[in-house]
């Protein structure tokens, strides 16, 4: 009887005791998620702020009871947000088509075509894999700058237009389609090119997707180049648009409007993450770095 | 066959193209420039080959602020967020109730823009003749006095730029040691169950060694990207980062390229050449002591 009774209490103690562990994790996480969205929290409070509430606070508030909206107006009229924003759009456009046809090209040819030298050119596109960017900037600017395409959107996608790791990740699922397909293809007189449409890329649409969402993501946030290569506002991108609006925009410091400005950049991301959860996680984990 | 050849060359040439000029064509040039000694970007000329620019780059008190700065910035932050980032990922994998939600807004951070986000960053902890600021307001809430971390003293300053540094890598991180601990195979944990194994020991023995693989790639990427540190840097104290002494190596490759004090490519390719360097060490050290301690 007795040794049930200890048993017994064993037992209730492992389930205080894993209980206590459980909260301690719960508020662990929670702790984390609150450094996390905080700064979301009060981009968005301070943007709903007026001017002149925001400035009257000595002490930060941490709601606001009225509510205005008159700071993202301030943003698209008073600095060229709205050019900031069309600017990258355009540019993340064309850099990811433009990557897509320049990858999609050179996977076909690794991973179906035959040629001498195969194996060695793939090496040594592998290799460029190494090369930090930090290193070929330098040159790239004076190219850039010497071809007389500075402040142009020529200059900002031309050398964002391949990717080694995107043509690796691509030949690598095109190599998982079956070679009967291709010879199925090649007996029914099929073009290489009309199967690489038809046939292969309906087929790897998935990682297209998530190698799509990856260089948005990536074009969405790019700012050392765009800095490096315009110096004209007509072609800045948001990233150094909105470091223009914090150096010279707004004549003085109009924090309220800034935080707009900010909400407006963020959300179109947030939006695209919320939407394609699952495939941005899994292929940042196949493939993204940052940091 | 001879068709088919050209034609795999014709689906390359793109590729072949701008690999070329944008990639492989730099790094040889970024070698010539850094021994050009005297070069004008305006004129195009230069007046000697040799060393020089190493010796001005490495004499260059500004040089010097940025290596100090960027070496602090990659012994705090690449412990401090892969320890951090572990131990949130041992509390996701070990939950079942609201993982998901967690793990969405632990992730968060990933898809913003770092200059955006960094202005928010800037506002809650700048300190002006106008307000205290977010988080001085919860220091002195806790009985310390409040500082300016924008404007303010180096270590300030320097927290900072660490804080939000880790903010930004975290995500990558909590998401990949995640799916690290998910993959490990589940009849380990049983056996250690029967065997009544202590939390510790089953941590120690199972857990580690088995996402070792994953945690020094983490360790490795982790080093590279915050040797290449620059745009938070910017987004907390703004473009002109020598006079803030907050700049790092790669802001000081740019800074001597562009800008106010630019022009000088050789400079530039010589200090981005020292920071290849660097880096290139640091990664052969981190592969060397993860062949010893690694378990594959």
């Amino acid at each position: 009887m007795g040794s049930k009774e200890a048993y017994k209490k064993a037992q209730a103690a492992a389930r205080v005791r894993g209980k206590i562990l459980k909260t301690i994790i719960y508020i662990l996480l929670v702790i984390w998620g609150v450094i996390v969205l905080f700064p979301f929290y009060w981009m968005i409070l301070t943007s709903l702020k007026s001017y002149g509430a925001y400035n009257s606070e000595y002490i930060p508030q941490l709601f606001t009871t009225s509510p205005t909206f008159q700071n993202y107006l301030d943003a698209f009229n008073t600095v060229p947000l709205g050019r900031y924003f069309s600017n990258t759009i355009i540019f993340t456009l064309v850099t990811t088509a433009l990557m897509l046809v320049v990858i999609v090209l050179s996977a076909f040819a690794f991973s179906r075509l035959e040629f001498k030298g195969k194996n060695v050119l793939f090496t040594l596109f592998l290799s460029l894999m190494m090369i930090p960017n930090e290193l070929v900037i330098i040159t790239n600017f004076q190219t850039i700058t010497n071809l007389g395409l500075r402040n142009t959107f020529l200059g900002l996608i031309l050398p964002s237009v391949t990717s080694v790791f995107y043509i690796y990740l691509l030949k690598e699922n095109f190599e998982q389609i079956p070679d009967e397909l291709y010879k199925a293809a090649k007996v029914d007189g099929t073009s290489d090119l009309k199967y690489l449409l038809k046939v292969m890329i309906p087929i790897c649409r998935p990682t297209l997707v998530t190698i799509v969402i990856l260089k948005v993501i990536e074009c969405w946030n790019s700012y050392v180049w765009p800095r490096l290569i315009t110096d004209d506002e007509a072609y800045f991108l948001v990233s150094n648009g909105i470091q223009e609006i914090r150096e010279n925009g707004f004549g003085r410091e109009n924090i309220p409007a800034m935080m707009a400005a900010v909400v407006v950049i963020s959300v179109p991301l947030i939006i695209l993450f919320l939407i394609f959860r699952k495939k941005i996680m899994a292929g940042v984990s196949r493939g993204g770095t940052k940091g | 066959m001879t068709k088919n050849k050209s034609k795999a060359w014709l689906y390359l040439l793109p590729a072949l193209i701008f690999l070329g000029i944008f990639m492989v064509y730099p790094l040889f040039d970024v070698i010539i420039y850094s021994f050009e000694e005297g070069y004008n970007s305006a004129s195009q000329t230069f007046f000697g080959v040799g060393g020089y620019n190493f010796s001005y780059v490495l004499h260059d008190p500004y040089f010097l602020q940025a290596v100090k700065n960027t070496l602090i910035l990659v012994v705090i932050t690449v412990p401090v967020s892969t320890g951090i980032a572990l131990l949130i990922s041992l509390g996701l994998s070990s939950i079942k109730k609201l993982k998901e939600l967690f793990q969405t807004v632990f992730f968060l951070p990933y898809v913003t823009n770092t200059l955006a986000v960094g202005l928010v960053f800037m506002i809650l902890f700048k300190k002006t003749a106008y307000t205290e600021g977010m988080v001085n307001l919860l220091i002195n809430f806790f009985g310390g006095n409040s500082v300016d971390f924008i404007d303010g003293p180096y270590w300030a300053k320097m927290f900072v730029l660490c804080f939000y540094t880790v903010w930004v890598v975290m995500p990558f991180k909590i998401l990949i040691l995640t799916s690290a601990l998910a993959s490990v195979n589940q009849d380990y944990y049983k056996v250690a169950r029967v065997d009544a194994t202590p939390r510790w020991r089953v941590f120690t023995k199972i857990t580690l060694p088995m996402i070792s693989p994953m945690l020094f790639y983490l360790i490795i990427t982790g080093f590279i990207g915050a040797f290449k540190a620059y745009s938070d840097a910017v987004a907390l104290f703004g473009t002109n980062l020598n006079t803030a002494g907050m700049n790092t190596i790669v802001g000081y490759v740019l800074d001597m390229l562009y800008g106010d004090s630019g022009g000088y490519p050789s400079y530039a390719s010589a200090a981005a050449l020292i920071l290849f360097a660097i880096v290139l060490t640091i990664t052969c050290i981190n592969l060397l002591a993860s062949r010893k301690n690694v378990r594959y």
